[in-house]
């Protein structure tokens, strides 16, 4: 054909940020045609969503759980990344910017979204080694490395930044102290009242704080050592984190010879003083005003794209936002003008003892700015109002009570509140917009929801507000969710709500989940004490010390306790294998312990029944002599890899499944599983090592290999599922890893992959193992736990662990 | 039991049983199973679930109960008696601590 597109408008996007990919969005939402696109990026990653970095640093998000765009996105727009590259000049004349590599693109229309950068205090000392701000993906990694080799952290700012990232280092074990140069925290969001109460619910949690301190000077030699403040204090510094603010990056808008106040400067419709450049997000001023809340930059970027792509000529219009602080458990909010002054008056609900604090602000009738603290659970209902600019004087003596006791209102329900209502302030995302989302898309559940409109999916604090619109949108169709059964006794919460809350909350001991989500009993039972251990211990691989009086008396003892109180033991055989050196050390052991019982196990290993606890570390120690450690025939942990014997022997063998048994086994072991967690591995479809009964089973055929997924043989026999078919051996390692992590991960302690794929759905499984991306994740991670869990607990034991288990505490006659 | 009949056997110090813990003494007719709760309150139980007799001692530990091994009945440590639903009784043996030792009070052979 000989027609030719019609030639594209020339885009160039500098500062490959949330306010620049936003406006990117609604650009090509109104558009996707009018421009050809290049962003310049300094960071050598994607877009990600920058205000979910405190919780990457919480360890409650990973990096790439925050990831907004991929670097296939810019790819399906069409859209061209040079991410790492920094744009170094920027020539208005000839309409061309060029990149640090020398790259050089000339534009049609230019959007500025450079951000801003952190203030560095310019304190003696600032530029040591150690002294760091928190404003992207590189500063967050330099925390986590230094929390991990490094004690002490301090934070030069007690703002909504500083606290944040003192609660991250906190979370990650450094004793973690904040300086504040005003009175109180967070003085920019929060009234002293409520300031004081954060300052007592931090310092609860272990945190230092002090405030009207007044850095002098930060010391050390190589790096940075310390802190000392104006009135001689010292503070030992291995990581100085400076949130002291933040200011706009103008630096090539100002070389260009932009009009650049505190920022570059805008006017209504997002555009800078040269008509073809405009400026969205963090680095801009307007009206003498300069952001550093994602709200109005959400907004920035819509008038900005109604500009650019000539549909309408809107205005960017200031309105009030709202704050939250991303410290799981410290439920505030405030918005607009909460100080108040002369004119206005205030509503003030104060209960000191169970650490509440609500201050509402109202001039001539309308609410204009509220505080909460402790209870900002009627955010939504508060900053609509405040938004609308609504009359309030009809409710005014229920106000302060929120939405459940206002007139008309039904109680404590998201009915009452107005479409364009804002129930996720970290997304963005109103009432309106999930509803419609519910219909259109029939969503069902949480997680859809999360899935299609990013509501509740990052500090989740709204999970109640879009449960209810889910209720409200499907009725009982939606109630009819099965009831949430209670781990045990001692607490109302069920095993995924625990599991969550420990991640999500960065719990990490026994005592700090009973506290935090509120335990009946003063040290559990017997039933949620060993789930608790475990869950912490598959949460914070690693860092988590191993409780062992949380233990059932097997993982103990690493034997098995038998019903007159001996117990058994069996070694690890790779796969079924053994030689006769191991089996003489057995038999010599069988003889000099008297033994009284050995039997084969299903599993193709040797049970010696009948040892006395006393003789425990004696026995292993002769059987480590052999080289063999523990087959784990006591534990919730990967047992045993049978095998058949393979192509190396049998004649119909296709593939060697001994080796492949033994490389499992050796890649497996030592793990702590919800439940028992068995393999095998069948050479061909006659399946003779029964692979199609076990957690994970592998089936040889012509072209590779099948995964089975989900058998039992016990009370009630299942047949596994095909999870899938690969045909390398490395496949079949990544693919296992992944699927043992999956279930490590998210099944309920005590529930085997049966069950626990019949309540997920073997289609939820597959989507996730058969996603390369969350495969890899996956198995990288359960390699990362197996790093710590590949000790033989047999030879710690031998030589003297846990000595008082095996040792009577006395003998009386 | 009449208390000329009753000897006050040392057997260790409260440091010597992990917090929510257990230790055995070992004694003629039944091991005697001493408990540490989490306030450091020290117990002692025969060593013998009143249920199949699975050893106390190596049950887990908590508040003021143990949970035995073998079926996870629930015995009281102060008074050895077994907990809802389940119903019998461990014979308790009298605990003193001194200065930190534990002291037994077991029948004068």
């Amino acid at each position: 054909m000989n027609m030719i597109a019609p030639k594209r408008r020339r885009l160039v996007l500098i500062g490959n940020g949330m306010a620049g990919i936003r406006a990117i969005e609604e650009i090509l939402a109104r558009d996707p045609h009018q421009f050809q696109i290049t962003v310049f990026g300094a960071e050598p990653h994607g877009n990600y969503n920058r205000i979910m970095l405190s919780p990457v640093l919480a360890g409650e998000k990973t990096f790439e759980a925050i990831t907004t765009h991929p670097r296939s996105w810019y790819e399906e727009n069409g859209i061209e990344l040079l991410a790492g590259e920094a744009v170094v000049a920027l020539d208005r004349a000839t309409r061309t910017v060029v990149g640090a590599h020398g790259t050089e693109r000339h534009y049609d229309a230019l959007i500025l979204a450079t951000g801003s950068n952190p203030v560095i205090i310019p304190v003696p000392g600032h530029d040591l080694p150690g002294v760091i701000g928190f404003r992207d993906i590189a500063d967050v990694e330099t925390m986590l490395a230094a929390s991990k080799i490094h004690k002490n952290a301090v934070v030069i700012g007690g703002g909504l930044l500083g606290l944040e990232a003192a609660n991250g280092l906190l979370g990650n074990g450094m004793n973690t102290t904040v300086l504040h140069l005003m009175p109180t925290l967070m003085e920019r969001q929060l009234d002293p009242v409520s300031g004081g109460l954060m300052k007592a619910d931090l310092e609860r949690r272990g945190m230092t704080i002090i405030t009207e301190a007044n850095t002098a000077a930060i010391t050390g030699t190589d790096r940075v050592e310390a802190v000392e403040l104006a009135d001689g204090t010292t503070i030992a510094a291995d990581i100085v984190v400076m949130a002291a603010g933040i200011r706009p990056n103008v630096a090539l808008a100002k070389q260009a010879g932009l009009d650049v106040g505190r920022g570059i400067k805008v006017d209504d419709g997002m555009r800078t003083n040269d008509p073809a450049i405009y400026a969205v997000g963090e680095c801009i001023e307007h009206r003498g005003a300069v952001f550093g809340l994602v709200a109005p930059i959400w907004d920035m970027a819509k008038v900005l794209a109604d500009r650019i792509t000539a549909k309408v000529e809107t205005n960017y219009v200031p309105a009030a936002t709202g704050t939250r602080l991303k410290v799981t458990g410290i439920d505030m909010f405030s918005a607009g003008d909460f100080m108040g002054d002369e004119t206005t008056d205030e509503i003030v609900f104060h209960d000191a003892a169970r650490g509440v604090h609500k201050k509402l602000v109202l001039r001539d009738d309308k609410l204009i700015g509220c505080v909460l603290y402790g209870a900002a659970g009627d955010s939504a209902w508060y900053f609509d109002m405040i938004r609308s600019g609504m009359d309030v004087s009809a409710m005014r003596d229920t106000l302060v009570f929120g939405p459940a006791v206002a007139p008309g209102a039904e109680p404590g329900s998201v009915e009452n509140l107005p479409d364009t209502a804002e129930i996720c302030g970290c997304n963005g995302v109103s009432k309106g917009t999930i509803l419609a989302a519910i219909a259109t898309h029939k969503l069902t559940s949480l997680d859809q929801v999360r899935g299609r409109t990013k509501a509740s999916s990052s500090c989740g604090s709204c999970t109640c507000q879009v449960e209810s619109l889910l209720t409200l949108a499907l009725g009982s169709a939606y109630r009819a969710a099965p009831a949430i059964k209670p781990m045990c006794k001692c607490t109302s919460l069920g095993h995924t709500a625990v599991r969550q809350a420990i991640v999500a909350q960065s719990l990490k001991t026994i005592p700090a989940v009973r506290q935090a989500l509120g335990w009946t009993t003063p040290d559990g039972c017997a039933s949620c004490r060993p789930a608790l251990n475990y869950y912490l211990l598959c949460a914070w691989p690693g860092t988590y010390v191993d409780d062992s009086a949380s233990r059932f008396i097997n993982e103990r003892v690493h034997a098995n306790i038998q019903k007159d109180g001996t117990y058994s033991v069996v070694p690890r055989m790779w796969g079924g294998t053994t030689t006769a050196n191991e089996l003489r050390a057995i038999a010599d052991v069988v003889d000099k312990f008297a033994i009284p019982s050995v039997k084969v196990t299903g599993g193709q290993r040797i049970d010696l029944l009948g040892v006395k606890k006393e003789d425990l570390p004696a026995v292993w120690a002769d059987l480590n002599a052999a080289g063999m450690v523990s087959g784990h025939a006591y534990g919730k942990s990967l047992r045993t890899v049978k095998t058949c014997v393979g192509s190396e022997w049998c004649r119909f063998g296709t593939q060697d499944s001994t080796a492949m048994g033994v490389a499992l086994e050796r890649m497996t072991w030592g793990s702590w599983t919800p439940h028992k967690t068995k393999m095998a591995v069948s050479g061909c479809p006659r399946n003779c090592a029964e692979a199609t009964i076990k957690d994970f089973g592998v089936i040889a055929t012509e072209a590779g290999w099948d995964l089975y997924v989900g058998g039992n043989g016990g009370i009630k026999v299942r047949v596994t599922d095909l999870l899938a078919k690969v045909t390398t051996d490395a496949e079949v390692l990544e693919y296992s890893g992944a699927f043992m992590q999956f279930y490590r991960e998210d099944a309920w302690y005590l529930e085997r992959t049966a069950p626990w794929i019949e309540r997920v759905g073997i289609d939820t499984v597959r989507a996730v193992i058969n996603d390369p991306e969350q495969r890899k994740a996956l198995h990288a991670r359960f390699l990362h736990s197996q790093s710590f869990c590949q000790d033989d607990p047999w030879e710690a034991r031998a030589k003297g662990a846990d000595a008082h288990e095996f040792i009577p505490l006395a003998t009386v006659d | 039991m009449d208390l000329q009949m009753i000897t006050w056997m040392d057997v260790g110090h409260v440091h010597d049983i992990p917090r929510l813990g257990s230790r055995v003494v070992k004694a003629p007719d039944c091991d005697i199973a001493v408990f540490r709760a989490a306030d450091d309150k020290i117990f002692a139980l025969y060593d013998r679930c009143p249920h199949k007799a699975g050893k106390l001692s190596q049950g887990i530990v908590h508040g003021h109960a143990v949970t035995c091994p073998l079926h996870n009945w629930v015995i009281g440590l102060d008074d050895g008696l077994a907990k809802d639903p389940d119903e019998g009784c461990v014979h308790r043996i009298d605990v003193r601590v001194q200065e930190g030792r534990i002291l037994l009070g077991l029948p004068r052979s």
